[in-house]
């Protein structure tokens, strides 16, 4: 059964909305054909999560402009948080609400031809490799009726494009949803070509505990031949924010994607991150953590999909559910007829800190090719009672014994993020959730 | 007074309803050497595991007294912090958790809050501990215990003796799994705690590890019990003759007792 949920913003809207960002035509006629796609699609099913009654229709789709941040020091705390005070960040992104309060990237990058803007400035200056890679290789509009939605809907979001550079510093960007009502619908393109690698690193935080809004993000990452691209991402959405993330790379030959993501939303959750690798050799290793509390429900599925021959997948989640939280951890291997000599392998974990709150590690394994190698691990388990006997027999307290067994079941995940602050701020992070 | 007293008396402990200790009594006061020896299965890593305060055991008669205080009201974290502090035999592995995050979280668990130590005093102090136990200095930033090898598992051990300076420590079977050499430079860590206000009890299988470290005194457990006690020449007796003749002396059934934990 799916509710029939008015779409909020008709074909008038959007013509409108794409006028007044200057967007070429195609852009908005893609818009345009989703919505009316939305129109008719289902709305997905994420495996024993019934979302038909979570809020995916009441937002404000366009908010107040955020003002332009002069310096970083005007930013609130929080935010500061995001940010290594002691190396400075050169090459950052501050989204405010729908609009760039801060854009920097440095002068080394922009002379080896690095593509690092907001997705608007994108369209308009780099118009063929955005319309080269917008929702064509990765994610298609028509998957169901939310990417639709974010199609017709998109009104933020970030561009990289790099050729032929080994970029040493990451690439960051801060998506903070400063209005308590507005809507997030991002668009995030990253594209290493041939033979180059980046490292992105992405916040999103709001604070909106009591109004509603959506989340609806679709992240593209696009590792041509032989390119590598390291991926972090620390989602911190508040209680009053529905999500829909997904996220999905696509692997070449030689290609690797690491993905290092905390997903630590307040609100219901769907996350989707698939990787797909589509030639010999190709490499991904999808790291997640997530901290479900309250009365939040989420929906966590890790995929990697294997068609190139020889290629490789390692998927590892860890969950800590506390209060009457309830999280669905879908892993799946997938190893399609042609993908010989390939390997894929997952691990999910799931720590319970409470007896009200449910979590499930669904290991899946799709298997359609011979000489391949697969495994899985799963464990749903509470903490170890001889592990808290052990540190609290050097004088550590059960409070502080408990917290240093969570950290390091996190750590996995938080130790791979690439920015020193953005590892720090997940911690605190993590801290906060779990006390 | 030298250092503490660990009083023990008439200890009786059960695990899943099978009684193991059957009336332990021993006193270790500070400046004293004492081991516990005797055959497998007769509890004597039990003495020590519920002494710390184990999850797993139930005491169902007798008392340990800390200086005075009832060591078994205590929850485990305060056992450590009056004073207490068992070398495992079996030391839980603690993934994502640095072997120096937790040494440093362990002494500052000792002090008061404000007075925790400097990171360069603590760095300091475990360098100086590392190379005295001929420990590569890279363990300190791997996991504690996870993927160590049983040799590892055992320094790291009297690496966390040797920086939390206990009154009275108890090393459960630290000599099994070592090799000669290794079993060398684990005594000599532990020989030099040895004060006037360090109190150690010794549980081990083999009068091995008592060619290094001279115990004060030695008694040795059969059924749940101290039977004999005695000076280190006990010790060299059971060497060379094994457990039968106490066994003979004091009219024991040979049986094969309750499972170690």
């Amino acid at each position: 059964m799916t509710v029939e949920t008015k779409l909020p913003y008709d074909q008038d809207y959007i013509n409108q909305f794409s006028q007044d960002n200057n967007e070429p035509d195609w852009m908005r006629d893609l818009r345009l054909q989703a919505l009316e796609q939305a129109d008719s699609l289902e709305m997905p099913q994420p495996d024993k999560t019934n979302i038909t009654k979570w809020n995916f229709s009441n937002f404000k789709h366009d908010a107040a402009k955020g003002e332009k941040i002069a310096s970083l020091d005007q930013l609130p705390e929080d935010i500061q948080d995001f940010l290594d005070q002691e190396n400075k960040q050169e090459n950052l992104l501050i989204q405010r609400n729908h609009t760039v309060a801060y854009a920097s990237l440095s002068k080394d990058l922009e002379e080896k031809g690095v593509i690092f803007t907001d997705i608007f400035t994108a369209i308009s200056e780099h118009e063929d490799l955005v319309k080269r890679y917008y929702m064509k290789d990765a994610v298609s509009v028509d998957e169901h009726r939310l990417t639709a939605l974010h199609a017709a809907l998109m009104n933020g979001g970030a561009f990289v494009y790099v050729q032929n550079v080994q970029l040493e510093e990451p690439l960051q960007v801060i998506f903070w949803q400063e209005d308590p009502e507005a809507a997030m619908f991002n668009h995030v393109l990253v594209v290493a070509d041939d033979n180059s690698s980046l490292t992105y690193v992405e916040n999103y935080f709001s604070q909106n505990h009591e109004q509603e809004t959506v989340a609806n993000i679709v992240t593209e990452v696009i590792a041509n031949n032989n390119a590598q691209i390291s991926f972090g991402g620390v989602d911190n959405f508040a209680e009053g924010t529905t999500t829909y993330i997904n996220r999905r790379g696509v692997a070449y030959r030689d290609a690797r994607i690491e993905w290092a993501l905390g997903q630590m939303n307040d609100g219901n959750t769907v996350s989707e991150n698939v990787t797909h690798l589509i030639d010999e050799n190709a490499v991904s290793n999808a790291k997640t953590v997530s901290v479900g509390r309250g009365k939040q429900s989420q929906n966590f599925t890790s995929q990697i999909t294997h068609f190139g021959k020889f290629t490789e997948g390692h998927i590892l989640q860890h969950g800590v559910m506390r209060d009457k939280a309830r999280s669905i951890f879908n892993g799946i291997g997938k190893i399609e007829h042609g993908g010989s000599g390939s390997n894929a392998e997952q691990e999910s974990r799931v720590l319970m800190l409470s007896k009200d709150a449910r979590g499930d590690a669904n290991p899946i394994l799709l298997i359609d090719e011979d000489d391949v190698e697969a495994g899985h691990a799963a464990s749903v388990g509470r903490v170890d009672p001889l592990q808290l006997y052990y540190l609290m027999s050097r004088g550590i307290t059960q409070q502080e014994a408990e917290r240093l067994v969570i950290h390091g079941f996190l750590e996995p995940v938080v130790g791979q993020l690439p920015i020193e602050s953005v590892k720090a701020q997940l911690r605190q992070v993590i801290e906060r959730k779990v006390y | 007074m030298a250092g503490s007293t660990l009083e023990i008396k008439n200890l009786h402990v059960e695990i899943e309803g099978n009684e193991i200790l059957k009336g332990v009594d021993l006193t270790i006061n500070g400046g004293e050497f004492h081991a516990v020896m005797g055959p497998n299965g007769t509890g004597k890593s039990t003495l020590a595991s519920a002494i710390m305060g184990h999850p797993s055991f139930e005491i169902t008669e007798g008392s340990v007294h800390l200086d005075g205080q009832d060591v078994l009201e205590m929850e485990v974290d305060e056992r450590a912090r009056a004073g207490l502090f068992l070398a495992m035999q079996y030391p839980s592995e603690i993934s994502g958790v640095t072997t120096s995050d937790f040494l440093r979280s362990s002494i500052n668990a000792r002090r008061e809050e404000g007075d925790e130590i400097s990171l360069m005093k603590f760095i300091k102090e475990m360098d100086g501990v590392l190379d005295e136990l001929e420990i590569d200095k890279n363990m300190a930033q791997r996991y504690l215990n996870e993927g160590f090898s049983g040799g590892e598992k055992k320094r790291n051990e009297i690496l966390q003796l040797m920086l939390l300076k206990p009154e009275i420590a108890i090393l459960d079977e630290i000599d099994s799994g070592l090799d000669i050499d290794a079993l060398k430079v684990v005594a000599k860590g532990i020989n030099k705690m040895r004060d006037e206000q360090f109190g150690c009890l010794i549980i081990t299988h083999y009068q091995r590890l008592l060619n290094y470290i001279t115990p004060d005194k030695v008694h040795v457990m059969m059924q749940g019990r101290v039977v004999k006690s005695g000076g280190p020449e006990l010790a060299q007796r059971l060497e060379s003759e094994g457990y039968d003749w106490i066994k003979q002396e004091l009219g024991l059934e040979d049986e094969n007792v309750e499972q170690e934990v």
